[in-house]
């Protein structure tokens, strides 16, 4: 009996964030009650799930494959405003959605084919696009804000889908993290991502296209976060030029390792990068609500980060170890 | 589009037609010239081994008919028409199908995945949903068929032993080689009963008829048990070309202690 629990929570690693993301809830609704369950707090939680959720899961792809993509959260902020440049200059806005996120898709393959092609770092390859495109909103938005948002406020339906309505951004995230979820473990390219990153020399040598399945991987994580930012711009009507990515990218990459994926490759779940998020939004949230001041959120982000961590190298090693011949 | 379970069963080609011809085949890796041209002829159903000391320049020959290495010069013909392969999946499509020194498994997918990697049974077209149902029985069958024992199809490569991975390795290119098999030491970090049972697999393969297989091991008494014919390697050229029954393990161990004295003697020599 113990041996099978163990075993479940050793091959289901969203089990473990699932675990923890319950108790949480339960704990801080115990202690505050509705102003924790009441839609306020929750949609906060959302709130910051959902940006985070959304880099995390194309994040997940880029770590199975032991890459790294620095300038996610970057994107997320830069593919607003490419819409709403493009809107601003005339283009009807479906139209202005989908360059910017062609844009978003040209950033990722430059991330990706300067990665294979000239064999930088992605870690160096990204950390260096995340300033780029901050530079970039810096200076074409002349440090003013930009607003309003084109859809923001209004009562369409589209407009209801693309943020207005302020579950919708975690509806996309949601059905996001189930299209990257199956395509990561039930199609030909999901086997492709991990075997590139279980053992590149083997999958090359067993006919995998290593460095077209990663640069493509580069180009979904940029596309998935440049959706959601477009739709995070509408929900709150105004963009900041000043926002920094590396703050959301650096919760999604400790989501992603809260949900059960050690950065060493060959291993990842979309799903539990997404319950990574969930965890972290719940956390922060729950300790506004029972009086916390927001600067113990840190200190506590940092000790689930670390404790995850040595749980997936523990969990990983007992995998390996396992061997039952 | 999907894989066929089984081997396809092309149809006979007379025995003894030249199926491979490697002509004056050069290669190096900076100053490094490892190849210095090769010239080499794998005939229809033939089992061919080739020996040679490290760094002979074995592997390097393999990795260059498999696609994964460009040759600098020389030229390789299969069934007589010249062909230039850019990659490992243009060499498959020629039918080649390689078992490497390194291992090719992936740690952290399952037995059968790892059997149908780069040959995955899909549906729902374009969008390439594995078959995993499938895959998964075929995998149980084939594996029962050639007794390659795993504790399941659903265990990941990491979790078996070396002789059990190195089976499934060379289990993948059997499976899927439809004109040559390359094995580049397919026995080593193998146990007895795994080594005889992959001698049993490529016999059998050879004794269809269907594929003609080129085998590196440095263990002669495996060579002799599988190879129709053996060829040595020496310093990036072919120095000895003989049947199997026309040579013997004395004669052989005879030939690459020479070799390995006139390499000693010249390295004394350059370093004097």
């Amino acid at each position: 009996m113990g041996r099978r629990v163990l075993r479940l929570f050793l091959y289901q690693r969203e089990l473990t964030p699932i675990v923890i993301t319950i108790a949480l809830f339960v704990y801080f609704a115990f202690r505050a009650g509705s102003n924790f369950t009441g839609s306020l707090s929750l949609s906060s939680a959302v709130g910051f799930a959902g940006p985070v959720g959304a880099i995390a899961i194309g994040e997940v792809l880029l770590l199975v494959l032991a890459e790294i993509d620095l300038s996610a959260g970057q994107v997320f902020l830069f593919c607003p405003w490419m819409m709403y440049w493009m809107h601003n200059d005339g283009l009807p806005l479906v139209l202005a959605i989908v360059v910017a996120l062609l844009a978003v898709c040209l950033v990722g393959a430059i991330n990706g084919l300067i990665t294979v092609r000239l064999n930088v770092p992605s870690f160096v390859t990204t950390l260096a696009m995340n300033f780029i495109l901050y530079g970039v909103v810096l200076v074409a938005s002349n440090n003013l804000q930009g607003s309003p948002i084109p859809l923001s406020g209004e009562t369409s339906f589209i407009a209801q889908l693309m943020g207005v309505w302020k579950w919708s951004e975690i509806l996309w995230v949601i059905v996001l993290t189930i299209i990257l979820s199956v395509l990561l473990t039930r199609t030909r390219f999901g086997v492709r991502i991990t075997a590139t990153g279980g053992n590149l020399v083997g999958a090359a040598e067993a006919g995998v296209p290593i460095r077209r399945v990663k640069v493509w991987c580069f180009v979904i994580v940029s596309f998935v976060a440049g959706l959601v930012g477009i739709v995070d711009s509408i929900k709150y009507g105004t963009l900041d030029p000043g926002n920094f990515g590396v703050d959301y990218i650096l919760y999604a990459i400790g989501a992603c390792v809260i949900g059960g994926t050690a950065l060493t490759g060959g291993r990842g779940t979309v799903v539990g990068a997404f319950i990574g998020a969930i965890l972290l939004g719940v956390l922060q949230d729950g300790l506004t609500v029972i009086g916390v001041s927001t600067n113990d959120f840190f200190i506590y982000v940092g000790v689930v980060i670390i404790i995850a961590m040595a749980l997936n190298v523990q969990f990983d090693r007992l995998i390996a170890r396992s061997r039952s011949r | 589009m999907s894989a066929n379970p089984l081997p396809v069963q092309e149809p006979p080609v007379p025995a003894g037609a030249t199926v491979l011809e490697v002509r004056g085949v050069t290669k190096s890796f900076g100053a490094l010239s490892v190849l210095r041209g090769i010239d080499l002829t794998l005939h229809q159903g033939e089992v061919l081994g080739l020996v040679g000391d490290n760094g002979a320049g074995k592997s390097t020959l393999v990795k260059i008919l498999c696609g994964f290495h460009p040759p600098d010069g020389g030229e390789i013909l299969i069934d007589g028409e010249q062909v230039s392969f850019s990659s490992v999946e243009s060499a498959r499509s020629h039918g080649i199908e390689t078992v490497y020194q390194d291992l090719a498994l992936i740690p952290q997918l399952s037995v059968f995945q790892n059997l149908f990697l780069g040959h995955e049974i899909t549906r729902l077209g374009p969008l390439r949903f594995l078959d995993k149902g499938e895959m998964r029985k075929l995998a149980r069958q084939y594996l029962d068929d050639i007794n390659v024992n795993v504790p399941s199809v659903d265990a990941e490569a990491e979790q078996l032993s070396g002789g059990q991975r190195q089976a499934i390795a060379v289990a993948r290119a059997v499976r899927a080689a439809s004109k040559i098999l390359l094995l580049d030491e397919p026995l080593s970090a193998m146990g007895a009963r795994e080594s005889r049972l992959i001698i049993d697999l490529v016999k059998d393969l050879a004794s269809s008829g269907r594929v003609s297989i080129i085998v590196i091991d440095h263990n002669y008494a495996h060579l002799f048990e599988l190879c129709d014919r053996l060829n040595v390697i020496d310093g990036g050229r072919i120095t000895l070309d003989q049947q199997v029954h026309e040579t013997s393990i004395e004669e052989l161990t005879e030939l690459m202690v020479t070799a390995y004295r006139r390499q000693l003697a010249a390295v004394q020599n350059a370093g004097a």
